[in-house]
């Protein structure tokens, strides 16, 4: 069987009067039935305008896909027409966003909104569809799913929302789901909720999961395989518990120390990484991470290191390139 | 006699009267604060943490309670009066954009406070260049708008204006959440080495757990405008006492697989219930894992409960 979702060298550039810049550098991954990818990095890394080329759902101007592959069980989609798009998007490949509210149709009830999945991608009709939505909205734990059918979107809180378009999106069971920070705007508890919800879920219907996230906490909840992005580029990919462990690139290493751990012996300081992350169209010839990083060396301002295997992953960076050897 | 602490709230409340009927923000909460130490405020959106922070600065108004700070009421100052209280306490936001007023140099916004406060023009120049290198901004930020710097250079300028007055307290709401994780770690590291320079104390109010228990020295859990627990740092990790308080701590996501994986954890069912008709007896009741008849009927007070951990939990 083929492997639900394999991106290879997917470039997404912005297109802007102050020039074009590459928003996404070539990122390739793949994700298994069952495996949950969380794609983790600060704003601007490029983790969101993955997500929506890969959805082929880019802001356009500015941003176009300008090269790679996405194949969705074996078969590219980037060659496919938006008509074609609108039949795999929501049937084969779901996706998730941060704000609710704002993805749902304030003026349209619950009820129609999933129902209208239902009916584009499948063969029910009005009746079955509401009862189908009915049981969609038990499965992803909405309270008194029954008499919230009908009820409007501002109605709901913003976790209940959330479920509102997990149902949506796991409606047809896509093969793939892309969770783009799913839960940023949900209080801790609720936030708890949904991510123990989208792991059933996912563990019920084989789902490959995409899990875009800045919070390095709940890639540790969720993630059985991490890729860490910088400046529109993979910096490092590993395993999560290995990740974690042992970091090998220098920025990774940086967020895990910057992230405080409750119940850890209390450090005077958190570790930080100086400086910002570069504007897209002023990236350095070398490492975009050099004027940050602790261990930088000569050859990582003139040269931009490729990622290389490590035991269980990949890794771009010169200074653990000399590590492993 | 010792010196009464810095700031100390008894039974405060604030009401806010709406369309739907009144919201009972913040509703009778006590706890006082010494001069140089951080109390973390933490809770879910809604539980009246903001609005209590606002409150001390006396942004909002007051429905009942004082609020003393250095031994003084402040809770019925007039306005003349006020200006006077805001040089001792001093608030940076979460959106230091929002702050920020886009039309105005960064050197202007950091004067602001000193102008109102009457000083001469060349002290306040030079007062300004201090305020930006102690947050470690570049010398020329003065002369330049909010839009030319980051989220996290934009929360220093809110330090910077935060500071100006050599204020005694600062009421930091939510200042690192909207920033990214090594952003972050910078600004948390600021505010701690401007305490220790400045013996400046914060209530440092936020959302993220692990934040908190990073910074604070104590930390007080609100819940429905009330305060459910209020503990050390160290107690407040390994010896929660509130069920509410268990349960945020239970669900707050930990950057460490295995010990993620490890933990027990039992995830609280539903969500907060509203403030315009909060619960009657305990208001985490209707969530509470462990309530019993009692609970539904009467509301229990926060009550010591050893090492210094107050709770308000009939069953702690």
């Amino acid at each position: 069987m083929a492997v639900p979702l394999e991106v290879t060298g997917l470039s997404t550039s912005l297109f802007t009067r102050r020039g074009v810049m590459k928003a996404v550098d070539g990122l390739s991954l793949s994700v298994g039935a069952g495996e949950t990818v969380a794609l983790v990095g600060e704003s601007g890394c490029g983790k969101s305008l993955s997500a929506l080329s890969i959805m082929r759902l880019l802001p356009d101007p500015p941003a176009r896909l300008v090269g790679g592959e996405v194949r969705l069980n074996g078969r590219d989609i980037v060659p496919l027409s938006e008509k074609a798009m609108l039949d795999i998007r929501g049937r084969e490949i779901g996706m998730i966003f941060q704000d609710p509210m704002s993805s749902l149709n304030p003026v349209a009830p619950i009820e129609a909104q999933v129902a209208e999945v239902l009916m584009t991608h499948t063969e029910l009709g009005r009746g079955q569809a509401r009862a189908r939505t009915h049981e969609l909205l038990e499965q992803v734990g909405m309270p008194d799913a029954g008499r919230r059918l009908d009820a409007y979107p501002h109605q709901l809180s913003g976790g209940m929302c959330q479920r509102v378009m997990i149902a949506m999106a796991i409606a047809c069971n896509p093969s793939v789901l892309i969770a783009d920070e799913p839960t940023t705007a949900l209080d801790v508890t609720v936030q708890a909720q949904v991510l123990a919800l989208l792991k059933r879920l996912q563990a019920e219907a084989g789902m490959a999961m995409i899990f875009i996230t800045h919070d390095l906490g709940v890639v540790a909840e969720t993630a059985d395989r991490v890729v860490v992005m910088y400046a529109g580029r993979k910096v490092e990919e590993a395993p999560v518990d290995e990740l974690f462990e042992a970091p090998r690139h220098p920025y990774t290493a940086g967020l895990i120390a910057a992230t405080p751990v409750p119940g850890a012996p209390r450090a005077t300081r958190l570790a930080d990484i100086p400086g910002m992350v570069p504007p897209l169209n002023e990236l350095p010839a070398g490492c975009a991470f050099a004027a940050r990083c602790p261990r930088v060396m000569e050859r990582c301002r003139r040269e931009r290191p490729e990622l290389t295997p490590t035991r269980a992953g990949l890794v771009a960076c010169f200074a653990a390139e000399k590590d492993a050897s | 006699m010792s010196a009464p602490p810095l700031l100390s709230l008894a039974d405060l409340h604030v009401r806010f009267d709406t369309a739907a009927g009144i919201v009972r923000a913040v509703s009778g909460v006590s706890f006082d604060l010494a001069a140089g130490e951080t109390l973390g405020l933490v809770g879910e959106s809604g539980c009246g943490k903001s609005t209590l922070g606002k409150a001390i600065l006396r942004l909002v108004p007051i429905a009942s309670g004082t609020i003393r700070l250095d031994g003084t009421d402040i809770s019925s100052l007039a306005r003349p009066q006020l200006a006077e209280l805001r040089r001792k306490v001093q608030i940076i936001f979460q959106d230091p954009y929002g702050s920020l007023n886009p039309r105005s140099t960064v050197g202007h916004s950091v004067a602001q406070p000193l102008r109102i406060a009457g000083w001469e023009r060349n002290a306040i120049a030079e007062r300004v260049d201090t305020l930006l290198r102690w947050v470690g901004l570049p010398a020329d930020a003065r002369q330049r708008y909010p839009h030319e710097f980051s989220g996290g250079q934009r929360q220093r300028i809110g330090i910077a204006r935060a500071l100006a007055l050599s204020p005694r307290l600062i009421v930091c709401d939510e200042p690192v959440s909207a920033l990214d994780v090594s952003v972050r770690a910078q600004v948390i590291n600021l505010l701690e080495d401007l305490k220790r320079q400045f013996g400046v104390s914060y209530l440092f109010i936020s959302h993220d757990l692990s934040v908190v228990e990073h910074i604070a020295d104590r930390v007080a859990v609100m819940y429905l405008g009330t305060l459910v627990e209020l503990a050390g740092r160290d107690q407040i990790w390994r010896a929660p006492r509130h069920p509410y308080t268990k349960a945020l701590l239970a669900a707050a996501p930990i950057a460490d697989p295995r010990a993620a994986r490890a933990r027990q954890r039992t995830i609280l069912p539903g969500e907060l219930p509203s403030p315009l008709d909060p619960p009657a007896g305990c208001p985490f009741h209707s969530r509470c894992p462990i309530a019993e008849e009692r609970c539904r009927l009467e509301k229990p007070e926060l009550r010591p409960l050893g090492e210094g951990t107050l709770a308000a939990c009939h069953l702690a």
